[in-house]
């Protein structure tokens, strides 16, 4: 799709704002918080046609349209846009990131206002309720009292379903893809191989390593192994099959293992390690429990729930997203749970598919309507 | 298709709209494209199904309609006991892999079930079966032995003994040929037999 087609946003910035100090789950306090993040679409009069989509791992604000000069478009952008399943015509999109990260918003990278120097290892840990509670502020930044609709899919999931419990009156609709209200062990198993790859890296100095000397090869290493896992053996199949390596990657002997080295590589020109240990601790610490644990947990949530999990995803298997279904039926909240027939695995719900689309815009179009009391 | 032509159509659906009241709670297993949760829904009737087939669940979605996809089998033991008003089976039992158990897990989860399924003991079935000596196909089991989704065939004979041995009461029945209700002989000539029991 190319930058000038009519579906498309278009040319899109990223935004940065100052919210302030904000207290994190653990009492640490951060004194000025930054948060990066897009808006498309326009908010009306009432403040109630906004929708806040949260990004996975290793995502940005940049869910949809294109940046100057960029040939490749948002995250996001086959669903977000005009007349597109999360309609910019109606809807009034932001588009946040988190704290902790790499991407604009205050995490290892920023300076430390008592040192004047970059946080790196002493940033505080950051958990999947304080990335929500900086977007909060953020909602309120747009003067807006409650949101029609929080969505996100794996890491975003895990914060549309903190937002439905810390914030319930302020959530209208929930839609949770792909994700979890919890990590498994498989799941923290494989966030612990990319940790510790890091680690190793003979530059990784504690996490206190300078720009220009990153640990490279450790936080690559972290990313193959997470992208492997964001994909299905069919996938790789049909992509890689047992063919030959292609471009400029020698050293290895297999089509998969150079695409692997090449997604590792230039993840590191864009991603920062400290933060990819930050974002993937919070991942694992996020726990609302499983069956009556979880059912307690939700026991007050208000929203009514689009939960979508991908028959491919081994990753975030659908068991987990009916963990979530079974605890908001138990509470008789409005629950509407598909999973979708798909073959690419974790990363499905980032791809094209028209199904998804129907499902989203179905979804959103009833809100409102019967809802239950 | 319009809510008031559906009643016409179905009237087995205008049946069960008139057993259920306003704000009441219902589970519709096997709610295919969700046309009766709609109908309940339309009078106030907090509607919840569960399907297993995928388009059918986008096209409850796209009505904002609650459904869990899903196997029948898999989606009900989570529930609390008595927490549904009303669990409906319609035209559902006998496409499952175990009813006396699903049937078991309903009356658990339900104050009252509500179960319709196609006649057996129709005189046509019968017929085929004694003159021409093959499985009958008809309008509501419009299949043959090798493409059926239904894995068990039962008459209203049949039920009513399950429910004895099982010591469940019959509160309510309701008897349909062609699209009307009927009274007289109900096992030798309804084509579609429904139910509504409690344990």
């Amino acid at each position: 799709m190319s930058s000038l087609s009519p579906k498309s946003l278009g040319i899109v910035d990223t935004k940065t704002v100052n919210l302030g100090s904000l207290t994190l789950e653990n009492e640490e306090v951060i004194q000025s918080i930054e948060l990066a993040y897009e808006t498309y679409g326009n908010l009306n009069a009432k403040k109630d046609n906004a929708i806040l989509v949260c990004h996975a791992l290793s995502g940005d604000a940049h869910a949809a349209g294109f940046h100057e000069g960029d040939k490749r478009p948002g995250w996001w952008d086959y669903y977000i846009g005009p007349g597109k399943a999360l309609d910019t015509d109606k809807y009034f999109i932001i588009s946040s990131n988190v704290i902790g990260g790499c991407m604009g918003s205050s995490g290892p990278l920023s300076i430390n206002p008592s040192t004047n120097k970059p946080y790196k290892s002493t940033f505080p840990f950051v958990s999947i309720k304080d990335m929500v509670k900086a977007q909060s502020l953020l909602v309120d930044y747009f003067n807006i009292n409650t949101l029609f609709a929080v969505c996100g899919g794996s890491m975003g999931g895990m914060q549309a379903l903190q937002w439905s419990v810390d914030f319930p009156n302020r959530v209208i609709n929930c839609i949770i893809m792909a994700s979890t209200s919890e990590h498994s062990a498989q799941q923290i198993a494989f966030n612990e191989v990319g940790r510790q790859a890091i680690i190793a890296d003979p530059n990784w100095n504690n996490g206190e390593y300078s720009q220009d000397a990153k640990p490279r090869k450790g936080l690559s290493i972290a990313r193959m192994v997470g992208h492997v896992t964001y994909l299905s053996d069919a996938v790789m199949r049909e992509k890689f099959g047992r063919q030959p390596p292609r471009g400029n990657i020698k050293n290895t002997d297999f089509a998969v293992g150079s695409y692997l080295i090449y997604q590792g590589e230039s993840f590191v020109d864009r991603f920062d390690a400290n933060s990819y240990i930050y974002v993937t601790k919070a991942l694992d610490h996020f726990s609302l429990g499983l069956g009556k644990e979880l059912t307690q947990a939700m026991a007050n949530v208000q929203s009514r729930f689009l939960i979508l999990a991908y028959s491919s995803d081994w990753l975030y298997p659908p068991y987990q997203s009916r963990e979530i279904v079974k605890a908001l039926e138990v509470n008789a909240i409005p629950v509407a749970y598909c999973e979708l027939k798909t073959e690419q695995g974790h990363d499905s719900f980032l791809l094209p598919s028209d199904e998804q689309t129907k499902i989203l815009r179905g979804f959103l179009n009833y809100s409102g309507r019967d809802q239950w009391q | 298709m319009a809510i008031n032509q559906i009643t016409l159509e179905r009237p087995d659906f205008n049946f069960i709209q008139n057993l259920i009241l306003s704000g009441e709670r219902v589970l519709d297993l096997g709610c295919g494209t969700g046309e009766l949760l709609e109908l309940l829904r339309s009078n106030g009737v907090k509607c919840q199904g569960i399907e297993r087939d995928e388009n059918c669940i986008i096209s409850c979605v796209e009505k904002g309609l609650y459904v869990h996809h899903g196997d029948i089998d898999e989606g009900l033991s989570h529930h609390i006991s008595k927490s549904f008003d009303y669990v409906i089976l319609n035209q559902t039992i006998q496409q499952t892999l175990h009813p006396g158990d699903i049937i078991r897990e309903t009356l658990r989860i339900g104050k009252k079930v509500i179960i319709a399924f196609p006649n057996f003991g129709h005189w046509r079935i019968r017929l085929t079966i004694l003159k021409d000596g093959q499985t009958p196909v008809t309008s509501l089991m419009p299949y043959h032995w090798y493409d059926t989704p239904n894995l068990h065939f039962l008459s209203n004979l049949d039920f009513k003994n399950f429910c004895e041995f099982e010591k469940i009461q019959i509160i309510n029945s309701a008897f349909f040929r062609k699209k009307e209700q009927i009274k007289f002989l109900p096992n030798l000539l309804s084509d579609l037999s429904l139910y509504v029991i409690t344990d």
